[in-house]
């Protein structure tokens, strides 16, 4: 396929295309912000398992998707969703009960690590975390690093500044990169060849795109190329990295999409409060993932009422005097 | 200054956190408490100051406040909204990190002032898990001056910690310099009951201000190992202006403070 063609396809055709068992796959947002939850909910509806799960911050995502035992393996910065939850819920079980692999690092070196394969280079360095023990303690053992080749060898290395003196740094602390199969992100504007036009934070959205060897976007507004060419210096993203569009408003829903919506505070306090309790999880998951076929149908049983209570300010961009208690 | 009878520990903390930042600073918030303190300092005490998000945010306006640093309320008229990468790097950079100052928590904190965020038990299988470093880590080894918010209970003081997640004073004077670090991380903790700081020679935390109605024994009492109590004076509490300000201009909806 040619980089200039129209990529425009159903989501549900672009996660069974790209995202398959085993994946590595890494998730746009931040917490409660703009992370792609129709193709989180797609990938649950599709019992697409044991995907190896790159997140700095991901909180409502990273939940979902190891709530729903799609998750086998874990690197992540921090597990945390603002109020609903200081500690996402289904994560936290995940780890006490041993279900899943996980690794340890901060959010810098997630993104250094991002960057590191945007970039193509092995490593890059940064003065974050010596002394602590993301240092010593390891997730993935130094056996089960040897025996899959798909991740690399040691978590981390520390060496002596090679440019002695140089920013007055003794040792640096070396981050391996990150290449996923693929990486998901949900912007407000993307043309039909996948150029993209984010509106607020970045996060480290366009360092995981460039990252990946396959790239679905999701987007509020599915626009012709000639609209985003008008203003090109608004687009961080252009079409030569994306495999698939996939148009999917309030595809970010239940987390914000800055000037289009704000976060539900409800809908993610009561996600916490069902995923305490087994039962009530499972009622969640099959009135809300399982029991709808799209995106369109959870956001069918929310009701426009609703949608209509988080719906963006144009002067801030963010619903003003939101209930969020 | 006339100081206000009646204010909740949330109050003072609060407050005695906002004191510690100055005009010029730039102040790197977490969620919660450490959010409310830096939007107290701005109204109250350091007008001048800067605030900033590890999500990549500068300056923004606080209409109302945010109740996590990846919500929308901080991409609203700030000087610019970048990402991760830009907002790491602007504390890892001399220039601009030695004007941050960080305010941050933790599930435990010991005499060294390193905190854990990460796990209490054993790392690979833990009895509680907590969300791990997110930019605590990073913000703890790069700026000079971090503000540790703590609930004072002997099992967040402890000997040990499970699992040290972002370097304070590391194992005393020095080593966070042999460990590659520069020297900076937990400066000052700020409790429901006290002001902790260190001294320059050991590194070791000490009493350095107890509440009005707090004696220093009590303190000591919900700790799991001893500090120096010789230097301890009274705080100050809230006067009233400061309270009144914190109330109705920072947090009117009583999202933190309740």
């Amino acid at each position: 396929m040619n980089a200039n063609e129209d990529k425009v396809m159903p989501l549900a055709d672009a996660v069974r295309k790209f995202v398959k068992d085993g994946a590595h796959i890494s998730i746009g947002g931040f917490t409660l912000n703009r992370n792609p939850m129709a193709a989180v909910y797609e990938i649950i509806r599709q019992g697409i398992k044991n995907l190896h799960l790159y997140a700095h911050s991901n909180g409502t995502a990273v939940d979902e998707l190891i709530g729903a035992d799609c998750v086998s393996k874990l690197e992540i910065a921090y597990s945390g969703n603002g109020k609903a939850a200081p500690t996402c819920i289904r994560f936290r079980k995940a780890v006490q009960d041993n279900l899943i692999l996980f690794e340890d690092y901060s959010n810098y070196m997630m993104g250094l690590r991002f960057l590191a394969g945007a970039m193509g280079v092995p490593f890059l360095p940064t003065l974050s975390g010596l002394g602590s023990d993301i240092v010593t303690k390891w997730g993935f053992s130094k056996a089960m690093r040897q025996a899959d080749p798909r991740i690399v060898n040691e978590k981390l290395i520390i060496m002596d500044n090679p440019f002695e003196g140089l920013m007055e740094a003794a040792k640096v602390l070396l981050l391996p990169a990150i290449t996923p199969d693929v990486s998901i992100i949900h912007v407000q504007h993307a043309d039909t060849m996948g150029t993209c036009s984010i509106q607020g934070l970045t996060f480290t959205d366009v360092e995981q795109v460039k990252a990946s060897r396959n790239v679905i976007v999701t987007c509020e507004d599915l626009v012709k190329p000639e609209i985003l060419r008008q203003d090109p210096d608004r687009n961080q993203i252009p079409f030569i990295h994306i495999s698939a569009v996939c148009h999917v408003p309030h595809g970010g829903y239940p987390t914000a999409v800055y000037n289009y919506y704000d976060y539900d505070a409800r809908y993610l306090r009561d996600f916490a409060i069902a995923a305490k309790d087994e039962n009530q999880f499972k009622a969640y998951q099959e009135k809300y993932i399982y029991g709808v076929d799209s995106h369109q149908g959870l956001l069918a049983l929310i009701g426009e009422k609703r949608l209509e209570t988080i719906k963006a300010d144009p002067r801030t961009g963010y619903a003003v005097n939101m209930k969020r208690d | 200054m006339q100081t206000a009878r009646n204010y909740s520990p949330r109050e003072m903390m609060t407050i005695m956190a906002a004191r510690e930042i100055k005009n010029g600073d730039i102040v790197f918030c977490g969620t919660g408490i450490s959010m409310l303190a830096a939007t107290a300092a701005k109204n109250i005490n350091a007008p001048n100051s800067v605030i900033f998000f590890e999500t990549g945010a500068v300056d923004s306006l606080l209409e109302e406040l945010p109740l996590a640093v990846g919500d929308p309320r901080i991409m609203y008229w700030s000087a610019s909204n970048a990402g991760l990468l830009e907002a790491f790097a602007t504390m890892q950079n001399r220039h601009t990190g030695d004007k941050v100052i960080a305010v941050v928590g933790a599930a435990q904190i010991d005499i060294y002032g390193n905190l854990n965020t990460t796990c209490i038990g054993d790392y690979l299988k833990p009895d509680i898990r907590f969300p791990g470093s997110g930019g605590g880590c990073d913000v703890a080894s790069f700026v000079p001056r971090c503000i540790a918010f703590m609930q004072h209970k002997k099992q967040k003081f402890v000997r040990k910690l499970d699992y040290l997640t972002s370097p304070g004073q590391l194992f005393g004077k020095g080593s966070r310099e042999r460990a590659g670090l520069r020297a900076g991380g937990i400066t000052v903790v700020i409790t429901n009951l006290a002001v902790m700081r260190f001294d320059d020679d050991a590194g070791q935390m000490y009493l350095d201000q107890y509440y009005p109605g707090v004696t220093p024994a009590k303190i000591l009492e919900n700790m799991a190992f001893t500090v120096d109590i010789s230097r301890a004076s009274e705080a100050i509490p809230p006067s009233g202006d400061e309270l009144r300000i914190l109330r109705e201009n920072c947090d009117p909806q009583r999202l933190i403070l309740n």
